[in-house]
């Protein structure tokens, strides 16, 4: 699709696609942007029009989420105690996206600190699903897919911590892609925890995947977990025969929908007579990967967001008192009933006489986790399954009980314990909601679940539905 | 059990004022959370060593060369309070 919008945009022009999303943005009934970044992006499409050059992706908008730091443009991670916030830097991500000609368009909506799988905990208020505006778009990078399944940018990027990019593509409708941990420079996303989260798109196909990621990975000496090399993703392998495919015996069965539960055979089924073989395999610590992940999820949130004091950045307010109060009155003030209790539990995990039972722990249950994975991969080249569990759920049905919340992100989350890639790839719908297909690669072989998921989406018609608001 | 003792300690610890009025309503969602996570319990970890970075990566060190950085204006901007050039905190002691 980015493919067909260049060329549109090279015999027309750049601003007045600009200006078409931009009105549409503003009648939007979404709540998907939190900001636009009109000037500069209609200067930049201005130039484009005079100038094309040969940037890979000269002239496409894009979206950004909240959390990612754009240089001049706010960016507050959706938090009162971050609002107003202008970094004085650009994410290694949009410098290398602007070296390739794409015009940054605006922020999107997302959970506060990415904490979240509905886009709930904003400060600026829930994002709604172009499928059913009464349901929430998956989060926690709602926003960024909500705008591109309601045609109000052609392409996004998210960040995925337990999910928050395949999570929100698999209840839009669109393809997200979780890269190798790594793969791609978190200099310049605010740091949630940071030893799970990477940065990743949102499109509308899976080459539209492949081409962003040709463009945002690659090594950054400014992120010190920064892999070596730069990969080719394009063009993407055709076909799937010769590949053998794992089905994850955990991942179906009791609390999957069953109407999940058939999209996904469906597709599975689908590779099969594409000439993929597929077998059973078992990812046995499939059960305890939630309360591992939310251990170490919230330690590291607790750590990270110490920073937020209102000394630097941010929030500050009223007469200065000791150094303690002023902080606890504005971090109380400041932070959302999600972002405490994730610092809370956070800092209760790593506090004296806990650190063994719960963080360390965690910790050691990670390693079984990876350890999974690896056998798995001794006999598969990638895995299947859902995405989400269950289709997209009501607006206001979870967030007051924040267990069911959690329980949702029970097949994202392994994946950023183990570091492994993942996609997530329309599959069918649950009555008039989008399911997600989840192919699950080896560290670093993004190529074979793309190649799969390409091949998938070639041979069957889901990523050319569109939502009514369309 | 986490009492509402313990919510306030950890408030003081993560520097976040909790109301009176928040405390039952964290107390019964932490417990039902922690509750949760003790099914960690179930699982033999004997001898498994834990898994802190999924890349495993070696010391990275880089020549000790000063590189353009912010300016001083650029890194105060966004400063809610300044003085003379400088970060403004509350009183330390």
């Amino acid at each position: 699709m980015l493919m067909e919008l260049k060329e549109q945009l090279l015999s027309g022009s750049a601003e007045e696609y600009l200006n078409k999303l931009f009105l549409k943005i503003e009648k939007s009934p979404l709540n998907g942007f939190t900001s636009l970044a009109r000037e500069s992006a209609l200067q930049q499409a201005r130039e484009f029009d005079k100038n094309p050059g040969q940037g890979r992706l000269a002239g496409v908008p894009i979206a950004i989420k909240e959390c990612i730091s754009t240089k001049g443009i706010e960016t507050n991670c959706s938090s009162n105690i971050l609002r107003g916030y202008i970094p004085p830097y650009d994410a290694h991500v949009i410098e290398q996206l602007k070296a390739e000609g794409a015009i940054i368009m605006g922020k999107t909506n997302m959970d506060e600190f990415a904490m979240g799988s509905s886009t709930e905990t904003s400060c600026f208020g829930p994002t709604r699903n172009p499928w059913d505006y009464d349901c929430v778009p998956g989060g926690s990078s709602g926003g960024s897919a909500a705008v591109v399944a309601g045609g109000e940018a052609p392409c996004a990027l998210g960040s995925d911590t337990g999910g928050s990019v395949r999570c929100p593509a698999s209840f839009c409708g669109i393809v997200g892609l979780k890269p190798t941990y790594g793969l791609v420079s978190r200099y310049g996303l605010v740091a949630y925890a940071n030893s799970l989260e990477q940065i990743g798109p949102l499109t509308r196909t899976v080459e539209d995947t492949a081409l962003l990621m040709e463009v945002i990975a690659g090594h950054d000496e400014r992120d010190t977990t920064s892999a070596e090399g730069k990969k080719r993703y394009l063009p993407i392998r055709e076909g799937v025969s010769g590949l053998k495919i794992g089905i994850p015996r955990e991942y179906f069965g009791e609390g999957v929908s069953k109407e999940v539960e058939k999209a996904v055979w469906d597709a599975i089924n689908t590779l099969e007579s594409l000439g993929a073989a597929w077998q059973e395999v078992s990812l046995p610590h499939t059960k305890h990967a939630l309360a591992a992940y939310y251990v170490i999820a919230m330690s590291e949130a607790s750590s990270n967001l110490a920073r937020f004091d209102g000394l630097r950045y941010g929030l500050r307010f009223g007469e200065d008192k000791d150094w303690h109060t002023t902080f606890s009155d504005i971090r109380a003030r400041g932070f959302g009933p999600e972002a405490k209790r994730r610092i809370l539990l956070g800092t209760y995990a790593l506090s004296a006489g806990y650190y063994g039972r719960y963080y360390l722990k965690a910790l050691k249950v990670r390693t079984l986790i990876k350890e999974d994975f690896l056998r798995a991969f001794k006999d598969v080249d990638l895995l299947a399954g859902p995405t989400m569990p269950i289709p997209a759920f009501k607006i206001g049905e979870r967030i007051n009980d924040p267990l069911s919340l959690y329980l949702a992100d029970v097949f994202t989350v392994p994946i950023n314990l183990a570091g492994v890639p993942a996609i997530s790839v329309p599959c069918g719908f649950a009555g008039h909601l989008p399911v997600g297909l989840q192919l699950i690669g080896k560290h670093f072989d993004e190529a074979t679940i793309l190649q799969a998921a390409h091949t998938f989406e070639k041979a069957t018609p889901f990523h050319e539905k569109t939502p009514a608001v369309i | 059990m986490i009492t509402k003792v313990d919510v306030e300690h950890i408030g003081w610890l993560a520097s976040i004022k909790i109301e009176d009025d928040e405390k039952d309503k964290l107390v019964e969602q932490f417990n039902s959370i922690l509750e949760y996570f003790h099914q960690l319990d179930e699982v033999d970890t004997e001898g498994v060593e834990p898994t802190y970075r999924v890349v495993e990566l070696a010391n990275i060190f880089r020549e000790d060369v000063a590189c353009p950085s912010l300016s001083q204006e650029e890194a105060l901007r966004n400063a809610p309070r300044r003085e003379n050039g400088y970060f403004k905190s509350p009183r330390i002691v």
